[in-house]
């Protein structure tokens, strides 16, 4: 009985509430107040997004270039290990276009948690973070290439100067459009398609890391690492890597796994010393 | 179940509206008293009129702006959005490989063009074969709404999917869905030769519950386009998702209890339930494929296929709660605006 009449009650609340805000006026109101609201709540959320549509700034390279002074510069290496579980490997799924799955006679694993022999954890870029202060280096004139192979990106985690030129080419006989997603450069999406003469393109801020994607084939996913001095690195197979030239002081040596995160250490090196930083990163509990 | 055609114990003729139902020819199906949606097309009638090609043409139209929708799920389900980087040609050209992404994304633009083909086709039909003036104004609204749809998309391929126009893309595609189904109901000949309004039953709050539900139900499509542009934001989705659920409740409940002989009301309520169930299912199993996806390299087919089905799903039941709206403001007397879209109402007292 009393169940019954505090139902009977609810349900009567319930309408009148409903008989209140049914009014078309009040709905609109509502409708409107709602949808202003998702809208701040959608550019909140996109706020970081600054700078995508800035102008592409001149390289910050104001000021004189110091030169790297062989008689002193000293060398950082290390070797980046995995703790934990080895993730099981995943295979990538081709079949969504055969001109790719033809390039693969072995099964294709995607690339974001690779851990090698002896616990090497592969495709880590480390830099230098702090402790070059104001200086400013030379830019290479050399440009970093980034090929699609296979469907592929080669390699799948790089780093590039600020201004110094990425050439982007394609070596497969299909389509690729090549989107990088940057925070804090400017955003582009371009399509190239087989034989198509290379894109030249520069990173003018420096930004950790920006990823890259192809649309058309969704497992291709690489990772720019854009500085503004010559002092980084990516982990190689045994998961060693070396940085050279630098000069003597103290730094802040970071480095950046994409599913793992980060790290930094500190580290003292004096003219012409070669110090080791090593660097391990635990299996994360909920990788996402 | 009783339809309503039986309840009329004096069948006459649609009267001609004053103020000319000229486009009307005679003899019209005259015995289709049924206001269903799409099922008077079964009918039989030997002489099929002008205004019957147009609402099958609707029909198709509608049909099409279905599957559009689906295709535009694929799009966002399969990260293809970007496949294609230049807009309105695609890799500078109307035809690009269609490999990987690109199909998804260069079909759904196909299949937009054709949809927005249609619209105008229709617009027009209806701008020279209409006698209701709001029925070619919507038309042309209709045509309206394609050609910023196709404009919006656009702009999000451009500038790289930025939420807010990805949103409203997404939005957008819903309102012009129910555009089309308000078309194809108000040409439909049960529509146009008119009903007997149920005089007695009359019951605005019904009507306004209604009305109100489906407005609810379009902002709950809003909170899951958000979602899944943004990937954030579940709880505002969750909690539309329980008020729609209590709302559609609530219309059912008393469809079966005041209407459960009028066929018109019943049927789509009938069917609205069973989508409502069906997309609480799929929604749940969108939160789970999600979920179980985070460490995927690439969207999986599963996951693809239940969120495209939660998407086509939820732009159903928007569209039949739509529906039921309409039939309920045309069966059910009131003095309103919706009589404006109805011809030759017919006041029998009950
Ligand atoms: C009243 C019922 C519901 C309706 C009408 C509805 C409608 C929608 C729509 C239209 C979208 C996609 C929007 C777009 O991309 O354009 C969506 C997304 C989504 N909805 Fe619902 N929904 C409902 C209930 C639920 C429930 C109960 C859940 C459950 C847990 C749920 C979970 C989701 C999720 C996870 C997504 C994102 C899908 C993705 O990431 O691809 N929905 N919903
Ligand atoms: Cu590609």
């Amino acid at each position: 009985m009393e169940g019954k009449a505090s139902l009977v009650n609810t349900h009567k609340i319930l309408m009148k509430g409903l008989e209140t805000i049914m009014n078309p006026k009040k709905f609109a109101l509502l409708f409107v107040t709602l949808t202003m609201m998702l809208i701040l709540y959608a550019c909140g959320g996109g706020e970081q997004k600054t700078g995508e549509t800035g102008e592409q700034k001149a390289p910050e390279t104001t000021g004189p270039v110091t030169q790297i002074d062989s008689a002193t510069a000293a060398t950082i290496t290390g070797k980046v290990t995995y703790e934990g579980e080895k993730p099981k490997p995943i295979q990538i799924r081709m079949d969504a276009e055969a001109a790719c799955a033809a390039l693969h006679k072995e099964p294709v694993y995607a690339q974001q948690v690779v851990v090698n022999g002896n616990n090497a954890l592969q495709y880590v870029f480390v830099y230098v973070k702090e402790g070059l202060g104001d200086k400013n280096f030379e830019i290479s004139k050399e440009p970093v290439v980034l090929d699609q192979k296979g469907c592929m990106y080669h390699p799948h985690v790089f780093g590039v100067q600020t201004g110094q030129h990425l050439k982007v080419l394609n070596s497969d006989p299909t389509t690729h459009n090549i989107h990088p997603v940057p925070a804090n450069n400017r955003e582009w999406n371009k399509s190239m398609s087989p034989g198509v003469t290379p894109l030249e393109q520069t990173f003018p801020r420096e930004e950790i890391m920006i990823p890259v994607k192809c649309n058309v084939h969704p497992w291709m996913k690489s990772y720019i690492g854009v500085v503004k001095h010559p002092f980084f690195a990516v982990s190689k197979e045994d998961g060693t890597f070396e940085i050279k030239g630098l000069p003597p002081g103290d730094y802040t040596i970071e480095a950046w796994h994409e599913k793992l995160g980060t790290s930094t250490q500190k580290v003292t090196v004096g003219p012409k010393e070669t110090k080791s930083v090593d660097f391990t990163f635990k299996a994360a509990a909920v990788i996402s | 179940m009783v339809t309503e055609a039986p309840r009329n114990t004096n069948p006459s003729p649609p009267a001609p509206l004053p103020g000319g139902e000229g486009g009307q020819r005679p003899g019209e199906g005259i015995a289709r008293l049924n206001a269903s949606f799409c099922c008077s097309e079964l009918g039989i009638n030997s002489s099929v009129s002008g205004a019957t090609w147009l609402h099958r043409f609707a029909l198709v139209a509608t049909f099409c702006t279905f599957v559009l929708i689906i295709a535009g799920a694929l799009v966002t389900g399969n990260e293809a959005g970007l496949a294609v980087p230049d807009w309105p040609l695609s890799y500078g050209s109307l035809m690009p490989p269609m490999v990987g992404g690109i199909r998804y994304e260069h079909g759904h633009r196909m299949i937009a063009g054709f949809v927005g083909l249609l619209t105008t086709v229709l617009a027009f039909w209806l701008w020279r074969r209409e006698s209701r003036r709001s029925v070619r104004m919507l038309g042309f609204i209709a045509l309206g709404a394609v050609v910023a749809q196709g404009i919006l998309g656009g702009i999000t391929v451009l500038f790289f999917l930025p939420t807010i126009i990805s949103v409203s893309h997404a939005c957008l595609a819903q309102a012009f869905f129910c555009l089309m189904v308000s078309l194809t109901l108000v040409t439909s000949p049960g529509w146009r030769q008119g009903v007997r309004q149920l005089e007695a039953r009359g019951n605005s709050f019904f009507q306004r519950l209604c009305a109100f539900t489906t407005g609810f139900i379009y902002l709950q499509l809003i909170l899951g386009a958000a979602l899944r542009h943004s990937r954030s934001g579940i709880v505002f989705h969750l909690v539309g998702a329980l008020v729609v659920t209590v709302l559609v409740m609530l219309v059912v409940t008393r469809v079966l209890r005041y209407y459960p002989d009028v066929s018109s009301l019943f049927r789509a309520a009938l069917v609205l339930s069973i989508l409502l169930l069906a997309q609480l299912f799929l929604g749940m199993g969108s939160y789970l494929m999600r979920l179980a996806a985070r460490q995927d390299v690439q969207p999986a087919l599963a996951m693809v296929t239940i969120t495209t089905a939660h998407v086509a799903v939820g732009a159903l039941v928007l569209v039949t709660s739509l529906i039921l709206t309409l039939q309920s403001y045309r069966v059910l007397p009131q003095a309103n605006k919706m009589r404006r879209f109805s011809a030759a109402p017919q006041k029998v007292a009950l």
